[in-house]
């Protein structure tokens, strides 16, 4: 078996070494009720060609987005990564390295790691940020479990603009742990007011909302900081932060963000990498992993992971958070990707976004029976159809475009969000696909 | 010679007048090594005796620092939180935590004295 | 209370280690941050100009310069490659961390996650447009399934830790159903800091059990802590230190009998996987680690996939989604209702970590049922061939026949000023990243070496007589070279105090120096 370097004369030998007669002496302390004397019942072993024959059959039977005209957003942005980012990081010195532990061995990936705490700490505007966490979700689940631990108060207060499978860890998270969660419905393209006490630990909004709407949220700051409430921002589409003002500039004490749309294929939902950020005088409450600067025994510069006294192998029950890893190799092709568009790179690729999307939607608008909801968006927005959008989604999909995604793919209970479709365009969006869309639409909803 | 007493948990504490002065002694911070952080109570609050008052971390450990007396805080070491290592450099002196108005003036009597800690101390090998 | 101190050896480089120009040495190539190269207004992607179009911002345009330093593709690509050759990998050596099981990373499974088909779907895309997706998860549940004995898997952990966080949220969503909350949680004081951790997210109280001097959970002690308060048992199983619990029956027995749930941390599967199935053993959920027992890579420190195996009284509170066999097709359940209306909700974004599923499934496959057990077979046979090699340089903290990893302690060391972590650097100057050190914390200055079954007896043997090597020349005395090490790598010991003292985890750019006044 091709990844198995020991031969049946080693495997005699060291038997022999060790002093027993067969493998299964060294199973004895297995119960004998325990014991399997055959082989489980699935395939037997096969070599690349029938593996590749059988996966690639399974591949096949997906549609991919690069394949057809493509406007799928809802968390999950499909953007071009320069093809150096996934060489990069498929050379073995980081795909099969592991944590660095041992700082002597891994200067690469903790150098690493301290450039891409510093590259999400500058999009977001804030003062620190780890080496990542899961997803976007799990951060936001983890920034409200900091914001209680931070406030020492009871209750979270979840926007209605959070996208919705943020909101649905977080209240599982809650379920748990006994925070209070109160989540407020949806309301796309009105106005949210959230109610503040001195019970609340934190207010938790997205920016770009679940239906792509900008907000300045200073005034929301001020008044969670007039509370002593910490305002946590979600961001599920990172790429708008080279467009859009960041929420560490509208007061914002932590942002748990998703980073897949940097470095990242959509992957069919993971692995993705959440970002995490705070301020400095919070970072001894931060989940996850950190990075610091130090030097070694010679005064060179180097770096070591540190402040290890919040995680789980020293802290045990009282750490910030149980997590282990990180999402190490995306968080690289995140650093990498943003390391090759620079400052002038990442800024024209978020106008590439919102303008193909600007067009978009004065295309899609334009269409009889559609209306567009948002007075301002990045590169994701909401339309109003006349039938439900899960119908017209499916239409869609029969006639070869993969239009967006239905509200009610989310919530399917709300009769007022089932004629609300989010519709997404990002650089990989053409001229001739967005014709191919209005011209599809414009059929369906004849 | 001010009243000195220690704990299992390799706290000190001296009387002064009605409030102790706690710390921890120097098997403790050598067993730490070098701290990098010290988490101190707010003055105003309480403090119970067997119960977490601070805690000390070093790059690599954390250990929770025992209120040996139970009281109100009237005063902590802001100069530790500044510079752990005074904690390293003069536990029984410098290196103080927080000093407690005690509920129980007689508190340490019944507590370790100096000539019994080291015996228990040269107990843990 | 425990630590240790750092002596960082102070002592100078090697004589004739004169200092070069570039500051480089050999290959050993100096690289600076990012952000120290930056040439403004420079990419390394070219994009075209984008069309004019009106703005729909509504005043929200960012106008705050981000600070991202510009390079172009040869210096991004240059600057990482010089990083990558910093680090140790499996694909450099063995890599003995115990309990992490650092096994080889087969390339096709590259290949096949990166199959458009798979790398370059939308969790989101209507069903009919992904069923070769659902297809894979649904294959890979089969495999675990079949291989663990248990009749349902959770797939959308993302990682050990999240796995556990999941199977301890069923249990207490099953006692609650059952009106039957309960408060503790028994925890071997062996285990990894996940499981207590875990425990406490869940909002439980954590009651500690002692190893007996066997190096397995003490069965007696087990017993006196049960009670109608326990809702379950964590356990680890091979243990932390390397050990099968053969009393696990009993235990199995006892906590079933108390009412309560056994959950197994499967982190070392490695050393059972096809010949022993954890259903068989009486447990109710066990987590998995692809990137440990199947393969998936370590990259760094990320991503993981942690899949839940879950007992018939568990997986009706499994979290969401599930994907489901309809008339003619698979769908996926996104939402508590119907079957999954006991669901405990969501604990991730989307359907879990599909490119770790399509990885470890093609590792399954390739292996197959016989490749397999012979996978858990040579990982036993390997533990053990560096068992009798090592154990009688190094002192074996439970002798006798180890699992898939031997633990080691820290006696053999003693009087000689020489720490297990001194031990460990003086490993890295030959050439091998060190076992894990000083855990579990059950013995003192631990040293746990798990060899995998990917390693060849030809790298063992080297292994081995480097480590018997030091292990003589610590008990000869040379306690300054221990204590200097490593000196060969790119940086040598690092100041993790002064890290920890004042941390600095951004770069900044530095303040314009005024001139001092003379």
């Amino acid at each position: 078996m091709r990844y198995l370097p020991l031969t049946p004369a080693d495997r005699a030998e060291m038997l022999a070494s060790i002093g027993v007669t067969s493998i299964d002496d060294l199973f004895a302390d297995v119960p004998p009720a325990a014991r399997r004397a055959g082989l489980v019942d699935l395939p037997l072993a096969q070599g690349e060609i029938e593996v590749e024959r059988a996966l690639s059959r399974m591949a096949a039977k997906n549609t991919a987005a690069g394949a057809v005209p493509f406007f799928i957003g809802g968390g999950a942005y499909r953007h071009h990564v320069p093809a150096a980012v996934d060489h990069l990081i498929q050379r073995g010195e980081f795909l099969t390295s592991y944590t660095p532990y041992q700082p002597e061995l891994a200067q690469g990936t903790l150098q690493a790691l301290f450039e891409f705490q510093t590259q999400v700490a500058l999009l977001t505007g804030m003062e620190v940020a780890n080496a990542s966490l899961y997803d976007g979700a799990t951060a936001c689940a983890e920034a409200v479990a900091m914001a209680h631990r931070i406030t020492r108060r009871g209750k979270t207060m979840l926007s209605g603009g959070l996208h919705p499978h943020y909101r649905e860890v977080c209240e599982t998270y809650a379920q748990f742990s006994g925070v209070e969660v109160v989540a407020l419905d949806p309301a796309p393209g009105a106005v949210e007011n959230i109610d503040i006490d001195s019970d609340t630990a934190c207010v938790v909004v997205q920016n770009p909302d679940f239906f792509g709407e900008l907000r300045d949220l200073s005034a929301l700051a001020a008044r969670c900081h007039q509370q002593g409430t910490l305002l946590v921002v979600a961001v599920t589409e990172i790429v708008s932060l080279g467009a859009v003002k960041p929420p560490g500039a509208m007061g914002a004490d932590i942002v748990a963000a998703e980073g897949q749309g940097i470095g990242n294929a959509l992957n069919f939902g993971g692995p993705y990498v959440g970002l995490f950020a705070a301020r400095e005088q919070h970072v001894r409450q931060m989940p996850g992993r950190l990075a610091g600067q130090t030097v070694d025994a010679d005064g060179k510069r180097g770096w070591v992971l540190t402040l290890s006294t919040r995680e789980q192998h020293i802290r045990r029950e009282k750490a910030t958070s149980n997590i282990c890893t990180n999402s190490g190799l995306c968080a690289l092709a995140f650093t990498i990707h943003l390391a090759l568009l620079g400052e002038a790179g990442f800024a024209r690729l978020a106008r590439l976004n919102h303008a193909a999307a600007c067009n978009l939607a004065d295309r899609l608008a334009a269409v009889p029976g559609v209306r567009l909801v948002n007075d301002s968006f990045f590169n994701e927005f909401a339309l109003r159809l006349p039938i439900p959008a899960a119908d017209v989604v499916a239409a869609l999909a029969a006639k070869g475009v993969l239009g967006g995604v239905a509200a009610s793919r989310f919530y399917p209970e709300r009769d007022d969000l089932a004629d609300l479709l989010l519709v997404t365009a990002t650089e990989t969006t053409a001229d001739e696909d967005i014709d191919i869309y209005a011209k599809t639409l414009a059929e369906v909803l004849r | 010679m001010p009243t000195l007493r220690f704990t299992t948990d390799h706290e000190w504490v001296r009387l002064d007048g009605d409030n102790a002065v706690i710390g921890i002694t120097d098997y403790a911070q050598q067993q730490l090594g070098d701290i990098v952080y010290v988490e101190l109570p707010s003055p105003g609050g309480r403090v119970e005796a067997g119960k977490e008052a601070a805690v000390v971390e070093s790059a690599k450990a954390a250990s929770e620092v025992y209120a040996p007396v139970s009281g109100e805080v009237v005063a902590v070491n802001g100069a530790i939180a500044d510079d752990p290592a005074k904690v390293n450099a003069d536990p029984m002196g410098d290196g103080w935590f927080l000093i407690v108005k005690l509920d129980d003036p007689k508190a340490l009597d019944a507590m370790m004295d100096e000539t019994a800690y080291q015996k228990f101390v040269a107990e843990q090998g | 209370m425990t630590g240790w101190s750092q002596a960082l050896g102070a002592h100078p480089a090697a004589a004739g280690d004169a200092p070069t120009l570039s500051g480089n040495r050999g290959l050993q190539l100096e690289e600076p941050l990012i952000f120290e190269q930056d040439s403004p207004g420079h990419s390394g992607v070219d994009l075209p100009p984008p069309p004019a179009h009106k703005s729909r911002l509504d005043g929200l345009e960012r106008h705050e310069v981000i600070g991202l330093p510009g390079l172009s593709e040869p210096q991004v690509v240059r600057h990482f490659t010089r990083l990558s050759q910093k680090n140790y990998a499996i694909d450099s050596g063995l890599y003995p961390l115990g309990s992490c099981t650092m096994k080889h990373n087969p390339r096709l499974n590259e290949k096949m996650a990166r199959l458009p088909g798979f790398a370059d779907i939308h969790p989101l895309q209507p069903i009919s447009t992904i069923q070769g997706a659902l297809e894979l998860i649904d294959t890979l549940t089969h495999w675990l399934k079949t291989l663990t004995g248990m009749p349902a898997v959770a797939l959308s952990p993302a990682a050990g830790a999240h796995g556990e966080l999941c199977g301890m949220m069923t249990i207490r969503a099953a006692l609650t159903a059952q009106g039957d909350a309960r408060q503790r949680i028994l925890v071997p004081e062996s285990a990894h800091g996940t499981n207590p951790a875990t425990a406490a997210a869940c909002g439980y109280a954590i009651d500690a059990i002692p190893n007996n001097a066997r190096g397995r959970v003490d069965l007696a002690a087990l017993k006196a802590k049960l009670g109608s308060d326990v809702a379950a048992l964590m356990l680890t199983n091979p243990n932390t230190c390397g050990l099968f619990e053969d009393e696990v029956l009993e235990i199995a027995a006892a906590v079933h009998a108390a009412g309560a749930f056994f959950y197994c941390d499967g982190a070392n599967f490695n050393a059972i996987v096809g010949r022993v199935r954890p259903a068989d053993l009486g447990i109710d959920a066990l987590h998995l680690n692809l990137h440990k027992t199947f393969s998936t890579p370590h990259g760094g420190g990320g991503p993981g996939s942690g899949p839940v195996a879950l007992a018939l009284a568990l997986a009706p509170h499994a979290p969401l989604p599930w994907i489901v066999h309809g008339d003619n097709d698979l769908a996926l359940v996104e939402h508590a209702e119907g079957a999954a209306e006991d669901t405990i909700g969501r604990l991730k974004g989307f359907h879990g970590q599909m490119g770790m599923f399509v990885r470890a499934l093609s590792y399954m496959m390739s292996h197959g049922a016989d490749g397999l057990r012979q996978v858990a077979e040579d990982a036993v046979l390997n533990a053990n061939y560096l068992r009798v090699r090592l154990s009688d340089a190094l002192s074996q903290s439970y002798p006798g026949t180890c699992m898939h990893e031997v633990l080691f302690d820290d006696r053999f060391l003693k009087d000689t000023g020489i720490t297990t972590l001194d031990f460990a650097k003086a490993l890295i100057d030959e050439g091998f990243h060190p076992m894990t050190m000083y855990f579990p914390l059950v013995v003192h200055g631990a040293l746990l070496i798990e060899p995998t079954e990917t390693e060849s007896k030809a790298s063992l043997d080297q292994f081995a007589d480097t480590i018997n090597g030091l292990a003589a020349r610590a008990k000869s005395g040379d306690v300054a070279s221990f204590h200097a090490a490593p000196r060969f790598t790119p940086r040598r010991r690092l100041d993790e105090t002064g890290a920890a003292r004042k941390p600095l985890l951004r770069w900044r750019p530095e303040e314009p120096q005024k001139e001092a006044a003379e």
